[in-house]
């Protein structure tokens, strides 16, 4: 079986293939059922990886396959190879299992859409390029696949190219993105100069060669990281992807390619545990970035971006949860959150689907009678995402806390706050739109269930964020024990946590959940002018909060104008006039000096034409004689 | 008959000049295109026996020819590849049936214009094989007619200025190294490039003097920052085939004969001469991409960008090390192919439009499906993403110039930021947004001949990005070779001094 891992990336690109040549001639409903079973038959092949891993023994539970020689030039050599190890299987579980779904929800969704064809030759290419990311066993392969992913983010994201702003949000995460490669490129470049190496065992076990740098590469890779995983100070892009369709902000802007970050830092965390300072840095990100990314996630009214900014925050736990050395942790609640987060968006896209496009949650209410298995679907996924005790993200949101006050009590106070808010602003958009008396009568008669090929999934994943987080239990982690592996050296000396402690800390975060959820009920359902109130007392802080703290308006002023103007200085003055202009003074006194009376065009134009013939006619005739 | 025996790379050479000649004899526009493109196809089916034959692992010159030719003045006819102008010969004839191809239309005194397309062909491939410097300067001047006259009679309405700035700025750059040349010969005895190499180094200081003159003449060419003006001019009046050549190739005798000649012949002045050289291409990087970031016509656009891709080439070639020499070559390919199919996609939208401008277009992809499947993919060839040709040369000379100095490669790596921001803004000025310009709403697609061009070109940045082992079995040896040879003579004082004869 191992030896053929490689299948589960040829599945995507046959089903791709196929669409691209002949979708043409096939309907849409085939077109998405090709690439639904190409995603389906390579969950198949993640299945079969993950139970032959199974079945070896824990320590050889990795293995290295070689497709072809790729860059070879002197000491660099970077091949297409893939890893397969508990890691890479998890993640193409995922990828595959999630992405299956999300691809035959789709085509439901995208009925009617006049480009389907394009749609999911898109689709089947993202689901490819993350599969390479997750199983190059290198960093140059890995490349590949993450900026192969960001390519795919940004034509989905441009999907409908034709609204100016999704063609300019698309662009933007493109051009956000580049700018955490540049630390990706960076980081490469130092370990192989240092090292020699590319592949990420070959480096986790010749760390020293890299030891002298290994804050400087840390930090460079996590720049990367907070590019694709839409951390501080890059998460800039991903509100704004939010107007690709929704199966694509579910798939990619939630529950697979921005927690790429979070994957490559499990993946290098030899190179981070070299680096204590990288790696504060890397929980500070994190839960920095869960809480403001949180207070957003209070202000919006649009459903699509408080699920948007909410996925900014729950990475910001993943980040916290790898930062402090917590990996495993970091990658279940990675899952559950895959579950839940896919689910939230594919039912808020039904929601949408019934509301003729609309998002502000603000026009919605009482969806529930008209859109029931929406509404429950819905509401697990919130639950999950709150935190609400025994759902998903409950046991892995509560792991990460665990880790991060044995690290550091503040970090896992401010991540206790953002479980607050974020049981408060989920629970929000339960309430708004699904419960209450309709505020749009118009839009309300016009609601309606989704169809099956819909719903069924919805189910699915609801399934997932129900029961995932069983696999997780404390001191029971299935996940955990099949993980850990991949993590074993970092863990050297690691004390056993005090069972009681932790359970205690369970309580409190129940609690604070509850607490949340009891306030969204309360400012929601009984005392709807409690927001408002709130708001006021809030000040200037509301506007800034509002206004999604000016960064985007920070970001134009201090960088893009700046170049933006220079380049125009540039384009318009200073290569016309002052490099171009030297070079025709230059000409100008060449003329002038060697006595030329006429003006300088006529006069050269003619001598050089002159001569450029008698010159031409000479050599050719020399090269036919000599010849 | 054995392939030794035959004199391959004379043929591929001369075989478009003799076919240019053959061609003023033909009557009838029809028969000329054919076999405008006849010969072209042939070139370029012979050089492929180039890559068949070719002995890889081996790091000297390949397919040797050589004669005395003018004995009374020690001029050989002296051809031969190597990994290093392997694929800067497979380039250009690789090149050659596109442009006939793209020309097909050309209405204006065609048969000239044919006639100096392949006599163009035959020159730069000259210029790309020969090993007498004589013989190297003759075809590099005789390269710059049939351009002189491509953008000077079938070019825009500038034509003429940009034509004689051309000319005029390359002459003046070519002169000093004619002069070089002839002194190489007082000094050495010798114009071949092959028997330099074993006489030993000059004195540091002289050696300084005919570095200066050989790479300005290459600086110009290439073209470095500052000595880049030419350029936009020329490529915005050029008509699309010219600008074809001009930036697939024309430009690669620059960034070639830095490699080729300045290299080994000058060593211990190319070591010295490296922080200007690294720094002259890093401003062409950063400024090159700015520049076209605010260009309104999509042609001058991808001239700048031109001078930022160079740039990288450059750079890795003063990093002076395997990896940034091998990607430096790599990327001389890379960029004939990415930027020529840039051209081509400018050509064929300004064919059906009449414009280049950005202001004038919009909403193009639901217009042109087609079209902008290839714009897509050769766009992202040019921003250097991974997978595809330009990443492979552009990453290496990365890796080649980190080593040499961090600080050059970070500044470098900015670049790879820059272009992703004016390609992406080229784009979606052309093909996102609303299509709501009437006069873009009937235009029609690609027809056959487009999408031949654009597919082969497409299957060429594939091949590359996804197995460039391929190139890099060829060019690894010289360039390896090169390093070595530029490592052991850098230092002057190890090497006898000035042994004239």
């Amino acid at each position: 079986m191992l030896n053929y891992a490689w299948l589960i990336l040829v599945f995507p690109v046959l089903g791709l293939l196929l669409n691209l040549a002949f979708g043409r001639r096939l309907s849409d409903r085939t077109i998405g059922w090709i690439a639904s079973s190409a995603v389906f038959l390579s969950f198949l092949v993640a299945v079969g990886l993950f139970f032959t891993l199974l079945g070896m023994p824990v320590e050889g539970r990795q293995h290295e396959l070689m497709l072809w020689q790729w860059i070879h030039v002197d000491l660099f050599r970077a091949d297409v190879k893939i890893l397969v190890d508990p890691l890479s299987v998890t993640m193409g579980l995922i990828v595959t299992g999630v992405g299956f779904l999300i691809h035959v929800y789709s085509i439901g969704y995208m009925e009617g859409d006049k480009r389907v064809q394009r749609f999911f030759v898109f689709m089947n290419f993202f689901i490819f390029m993350m599969l390479t990311l997750v199983f190059a066993n290198n960093f140059v392969l890995l490349y590949v696949g993450w900026e192969g992913v960001g390519l795919s983010s940004y034509l989905l994201i441009g999907f409908w190219f034709e609204k100016p702003i999704a063609a300019e949000a698309g662009k933007k995460a493109f051009l956000v993105n580049r700018v955490g490669d540049f630390g990706m490129a960076l980081a490469i470049m130092w370990i192989f100069k240092l090292s020699g190496r590319l592949s990420f065992l070959d480096i986790a076990a010749n760390t020293q060669a890299i030891a002298p740098a290994a804050t400087g590469i840390a930090l460079l890779l996590l720049l990367a990281v907070t590019g694709k995983s839409a951390q501080i100070p890059l998460y800039i892009w991903l509100p704004d992807a939010m107007e690709g369709p929704t199966p694509v902000s579910a798939l990619i802007h939630a529950a697979t390619m921005v927690t790429a970050g979070v994957y490559l830092v499990a993946r290098t965390f030899a190179i981070f545990l070299l680096s204590p300072v990288a790696m504060t840095w890397v929980a500070t990100i994190g839960v920095v970035t869960a809480f403001f990314a949180a207070t957003m996630a209070l202000a919006q009214v649009d459903l699509k971006r408080i699920l948007a900014y909410s996925t900014i925050s729950q990475i910001g736990y993943m980040v916290l949860g790898v930062g402090v050395g917590a990996f495993s942790a970091g990658i279940f609640h990675l899952m559950t959150h895959a579950f839940f987060k896919a689910l939230l968006f594919l039912a808020a896209g039904s929601v949408m689907h019934a509301l003729h496009g609309e998002l502000d949650i603000r026009k919605m209410g009482g969806l529930r009678e008209k859109m029931p298995q929406t509404f429950w679907t819905f509401l697990i996924g919130a639950a999950a995402l709150a935190g609400f005790p025994l759902f998903s993200g409950f046991f892995s949101k509560d792991e990460i806390l665990w880790h991060a006050w044995q690290h550091a009590h503040w970090m896992w106070a401010l991540g206790l706050l953002t479980a607050f808010m974020t049981a408060y602003y989920s629970f929000r958009a339960v309430i708004v739109p699904f419960l209450g008396k309709p505020r749009d009568k118009y839009l309300f008669s016009h609601a309606h269930e989704a169809p099956p090929v819909m719903t069924i999934p919805l189910w699915l994943l609801a399934m997932g964020a129900l029961l995932g987080g069983f696999l997780g239990l404390p001191h029971a982690s299935l996940f955990g024990k099949w993980l850990e592996p991949v993590f074993a050296s970092a863990h050297v000396g690691e004390g056993a946590a005090s069972g009681n402690l932790e359970l205690i800390f369970m309580g409190i975060s129940s609690l604070v959940v509850l607490a949340g959820i009891g306030l969204a009920y309360y400012a929601y359902m009984v005392d709807t002018e409690f927001p408002n109130r709130f708001r006021k007392s809030l000040g200037f802080i509301d506007g800034l909060v509002q206004h999604k703290w000016y960064v985007d308006e920070l970001y134009m002023a201090v960088i893009v104008h700046p170049l933006w103007e220079l380049a125009g200085w540039f384009a318009k003055f200073f290569d016309p006039k002052v490099i171009d202009g030297t070079v025709n003074g230059l000409a100008w006194v060449t003329d002038e000096v060697g006595g030329g009376v006429r003006k300088l065009q006529t006069g050269l134009v003619g001598w050089y034409v002159f001569s450029l013939f008698v010159g031409a006619v000479l050599l050719l005739g020399y090269f036919m004689l000599v010849w | 008959m054995s392939l030794n025996a035959m004199p391959l790379l004379s043929i591929i050479a001369f075989l478009p000049i003799i076919g240019s000649v053959i061609l003023l004899l033909l009557p009838g526009e029809r028969a000329q295109k054919w076999w405008s493109l006849l010969i072209t196809t042939i070139t370029f089916l012979l050089s492929l026996l180039l890559f068949v034959y070719w002995h890889n692992g081996e790091a000297g010159f390949q397919f040797v020819e050589r004669f005395a030719w003018i004995p009374q003045l020690g001029i050989d006819y002296h051809l031969g590849v190597d990994g290093i102008s392997l694929f800067l010969v497979l380039l250009t004839t690789f090149l050659g049936p596109l442009t006939i191809l793209f020309s097909w239309d050309i209405e204006d005194r065609l048969k000239t214009y044919l006639f100096l397309m392949l006599l163009q062909e035959g020159g730069v491939i000259g210029v790309f094989v020969s090993l007498d410097l004589v013989l190297f300067y003759l075809f590099w001047e005789l390269t710059l007619i049939p351009m002189y006259f491509l953008i000077g009679v079938w070019g825009g309405p500038n034509r003429v200025y940009a034509a004689v700035k051309f000319f005029i700025y390359t002459m003046a750059g070519s002169t000093l190294m004619l002069v070089a040349i002839l002194a190489l010969r007082y000094f050495y005895g010798s114009f071949d490039f092959v028997d330099l190499l074993q006489k030993g180094t000059l004195p540091a200081t002289a050696q300084m003097l005919f570095f200066a003159a050989f790479a300005l003449a290459f600086a110009i060419k290439v073209p470095l920052f500052p000595f880049h003006t030419w350029l936009p001019d020329a490529h915005v009046q050029a008509p699309t085939a010219g600008s074809v050549i001009l930036a697939g190739v024309l430009l690669k005798m620059g960034t070639y004969g830095l490699v080729r000649f300045c290299l080994p012949l000058f060593p211990a002045a190319t070591v010295r001469m490296v922080p200007l050289l690294m720094i002259l291409a890093i401003i062409g990087i950063l400024y090159g991409a700015l520049v076209a970031l605010r260009q309104q016509d999509l042609k001058s656009l991808v001239a700048y960008s031109s001078i930022a891709h160079l740039g990288f080439v450059v750079l890795g070639i003063f990093a002076l090390n395997p990896e940034g020499i091998s990607g430096a070559v790599l990327q001389m390919f890379n960029h004939g192919v990415s930027t020529g199919g840039l051209f081509f996609l400018v050509g064929m939208i300004y064919h059906r439009r009449h414009s280049r401008m950005l202001d004038d277009f919009g909403g193009l992809w639901a217009q042109l499906p087609v079209f902008g499947a290839f714009f897509l993919v050769i766009m992202l060839s040019s921003v250097g993403l991974p997978g595809l040709n330009g990443f492979v040369g552009e990453f290496n000379i990365l890796v080649g110039a980190f080593q040499a100095s961090r600080i050059a490669a970070v500044f470098a790596t900015v670049g790879i930021i820059l272009a992703a921001w004016y390609l992406l803004y080229a784009f979606r000025r052309v093909m996102h947004g609303p299509l709501d310009k009437p006069e873009n709403k009937v235009l029609p697609d690609l027809n056959a001949r487009e999408i031949i061009i654009l597919a082969s070109l497409v299957v060429v940045i594939l091949l590359v990005g996804l197995f460039p082992n391929i190139f890099f079995d060829k060019i690894n040896p010289s360039v390896l070779n090169l390093v070595h040879f530029v490592k052991i003579h850098a230092a002057p004082a190890l090497v006898t001094p000035l042994s004239t004869q």
